[in-house]
């Protein structure tokens, strides 16, 4: 990659895709194509971040962002730290602001945030020098997993505009929808989504998106099937009254598949529930682009580090 | 001694009264409002010759308030509340029995008023629990906490918890006249919601509280105020659901009414948006909803439909705002911001009348808690209200006088403000910026 460019983006913070601009979008998506080269060689380092500390400062469990993010951070050369903090650690004493405060006295140049609470990045944000990414805050928004999403299907597809892409599951509480469905308006694809009337939010066809509670009629012609986890705390809360009558009503079956383009990719951002909103067959079967996406996760952050880091360090990725 | 107010404007909608006209306090007392009234007073007493511009109205009354003492000294104490009311315009405050301990016996009203003697600033009217501590199960001795002084019930903070103890609440505060004030929400709809159900909510990823859980137990109430023949005052109405229930029940002649806060008039929740997003100063329950609701509150405004303007004045510390917006607690405070919200926002903007506005902040709250006030007639205590329409206010959190800053209005500049507040022909504030004189 050329680093004289020297591309970055135009915030200091990766706080959501609402803050992107179509072009800085694909500027990433182009990047992580490069970060991927350097996942295929012997030797998968390069000195980018050479020197500057990263902190994964996560309050939720994560396994696999957590990990996507820390060997991401690694093949860039960033010192990493992973902070991770039980949410009963906080509830005993110290608020996220003094912990934030507290690390940021140890001058990182980056700080990759999970939190349960919808706009915890906004708030360290304001509080803090380093660069902040969201990993994914309560409701809101997941943005790296929108982008290596994004970068699965253009991989696939070659494009993203025009594409349907039919989404379906917990429309209500999942950050992954929030991320995908700005991502996917901003590149022009055509945006539908299905769950259970209990589990989509108001105000979803206000922003451009197909909004049915008809699985067939959402997979019919898509392009891209993108499952959403069912929490089983959801069945509990009264959403819906089994998982298996929701299985029934929403799985994605192979019969269901049918229905899509003959090339369609079936996609999930784990962790799966084979059985409740997918069905093996389908999560294992020929469509199923599941750890593609866990693949190109790696690819996607190490360009967002890139990018945030300003794109500005003389060696980059060369 | 007297005291003669001379050259403003004074208006007191409950005599009939807007003009030019002087106001002659004699100690703690008015004596006389007319025209062009002697300037000779005996021995010793005071002219002040106000700028034209300024107007005299009966004290303001704030039904609304939480003073957090005891138990929550750190956010406000009675002293620091009663500094902001009278900072903010006005004479007299409700205060709220959500206190530690809950304010569910004497004991604890005869504290709240023994502070409030000692700061000797705005009235102070205790409002006690319905149910003792606010628990929801059984009613707080009643009787005793209106002995003690207090002027209604209510269990703010949260909705009486069952219709029936709400039937039993209304039926039996009928016997003293008390009003039931509530806070009208559904707790099973509200769930964990922290802002308003609606296309916001859903962009930002924060969990809903629909407006029907507002009119659901506001209709409820109405229902059952009709039953009894009970008072309902419905506390800071928000939803524009809960509205219609009010205009129903009025029309059937149910001894309903209900107050409005400024934020709820003036913001919606496109502020938790940004400038500053996830702000916790935007976080207030019930939340700021959608314009709809908002466009609702200024025609009830308008059209008599609301009787009072209250501020739920709600303070909080810095440390308790300055968190996570779903662990930031409810509220915002409003003594000091109210007046220049009205005076601009309602008044200038043509909502509303100077008269409406007494209505709204003086004349409806004293009749609705039984309480004096909301009239500048001969022998009234002179409890007193001097507004400057035309100064230009620019709110300063870090110059309110409450104990806590927690406010969305900081930097907003409003056309309106206090020039003086006098309680018992005392001033306890008065603002040489709006043009008040200096005593002599």
């Amino acid at each position: 990659m050329d680093a004289t460019a020297a591309p970055a983006l135009s915030q200091k913070n990766l706080l959501g895709i609402a803050d992107l601009t179509p072009e800085e979008i694909v500027l990433i998506l182009d990047t992580a194509e490069a970060m991927k080269e350097v996942g295929k060689r012997a030797i998968k380092k390069v000195p980018t971040l050479r020197g500057r500390t990263v902190v994964n400062l996560f309050f939720e469990p994560s396994t696999r962002t957590r990990t996507s993010f820390e060997i991401a951070e690694k093949r860039l050369s960033a010192d990493t730290l992973n902070v991770a903090i039980g949410t009963s650690s906080v509830v005993k004493g110290e608020t996220l602001v003094d912990t934030a405060l507290n690390i940021e006295a140890m001058a990182p140049s980056m700080i990759v945030l999970r939190h349960a609470s919808s706009g915890a990045c906004h708030l360290l944000s304001r509080i803090c020098k380093a660069a902040i990414i969201n990993a994914g805050d309560g409701m809101h928004e997941h943005p790296t997993q929108a982008l290596l999403d994004a970068f699965t299907i253009r991989e696939r597809k070659g494009r993203i505009r025009g594409l349907k892409v039919a989404i379906f599951g917990d429309l209500l509480h999942s950050r992954v929808l929030r991320s995908n469905l700005l991502l996917l308006s901003k590149l022009g694809a055509e945006p539908w989504v299905c769950g259970p009337s209990t589990l989509i939010p108001p105000g979803l066809r206000e922003l451009g998106v197909r909004v049915t509670t008809r699985v067939d009629e959402a997979v019919e012609g898509a392009d891209v099937v993108m499952m959403l986890r069912i929490q089983l705390e959801r069945m509990q809360g009264g959403y819906f009254p089994s998982l298996r009558e929701y299985f029934r009503t929403f799985g994605m079956t192979e019969q269901r598949v049918r229905l899509a383009q003959p090339d369609v990719i079936i996609m999930h951002p784990g962790p799966i529930n084979r059985g409740v909103e997918i069905a093996s067959e389908v999560a294992d079967g020929p469509f199923s682009v599941i750890l593609d996406q866990v693949a190109n996760g790696v690819a996607v952050r190490m360009a967002v580090l890139y990018l945030l880091a300003g794109g500005a360090d003389d060696e980059a990725v060369a | 001694m007297k005291r003669l107010l001379k050259g403003a404007r004074v208006v007191d909608p409950a005599n009939g009264i807007d003009g030019q006209l002087d106001v002659l306090i004699d100690g703690e007392r008015i004596a006389q409002v007319g025209r062009d009234l002697p300037a000779d007073l005996a021995d010793g007493g005071e002219v002040l010759r106000l700028p034209a511009g300024l107007v005299i109205c009966p004290g303001f009354i704030d039904m609304h308030v939480h003073l957090r003492e005891p138990g929550q000294e750190h956010k406000e104490t009675v002293a620091t509340g009663v500094l902001s009311a009278v900072s903010g315009g006005f004479t007299a405050v409700a205060c709220m029995p959500n206190t530690k301990p809950v304010n569910d016996n004497a004991g604890v009203t005869q504290l709240i008023l023994q502070k409030a003697r000692e700061a000797n600033l705005a009235r102070v009217y205790p409002i006690g629990a319905v149910s003792r501590g606010q628990r929801g199960e059984e009613l707080a001795d009643i009787a005793e906490l209106r002995e003690a002084g207090c002027v209604a019930v209510t269990d703010d903070g949260l909705p009486i918890a069952s219709a029936i103890l709400a039937r039993r609440a209304l039926e039996y505060t009928s016997m003293f006249g008390m009003p039931v004030i509530e806070h009208c929400e559904d707790q099973s709809l509200k769930g964990d919601g922290v802002a308003h159900e609606g296309p916001v909510a859903s962009g930002l990823g924060l969990r809903g509280i629909p407006g029907v859980a507002e009119a659901i137990t506001a209709g409820r109430d109405i229902l059952l105020a009709e039953m009894t023949g009970g008072h309902v005052h419905v506390a800071h109405m928000s939803a524009w659901t809960t509205l219609e229930a009010v205009r129903q029940g009025k029309s059937r002649g149910v001894r309903v009414t209900a107050e409005v806060c400024p934020h709820h008039f003036t913001l919606t929740d496109e502020l938790l948006k940004g400038p500053i997003p996830y702000d916790t100063n935007a976080k207030m329950n019930p939340p700021l909803r959608e314009a709809r609701d908002r466009d609702a509150m200024l025609a009830g405004i308008a059209d008599g439909s609301v009787d009072v303007i209250a501020t739920d004045h709600a303070p909080h510390h810095y440390d308790e705002k300055n968190v996570e917006f779903d662990r930031a607690p409810f509220g915002i405070v409003g003594l000091e911001t109210a007046v220049p919200i009205v005076l601009d926002r309602l008044v200038r903007a043509g909502v509303i009348s100077l008269p409406r506005m007494v209505e709204l902040m003086s004349v409806n709250p004293a009749r609705i808690l039984n309480v004096t006030g909301g009239s500048l007639a001969a022998g009234q205590p002179a409890d007193i209200t001097v507004l400057a329409p035309d100064l230009s206010v620019t709110i300063d959190r870090g110059a309110l006088r409450s104990k806590s800053k927690n406010t969305p209005y900081h930097g907003w500049t409003f056309t309106g403000g206090v020039a003086a507040t006098l309680v018992g022909g005392r001033a306890v504030f008065t603002s040489a910026a709006a043009g008040w004189p200096d005593s002599a």
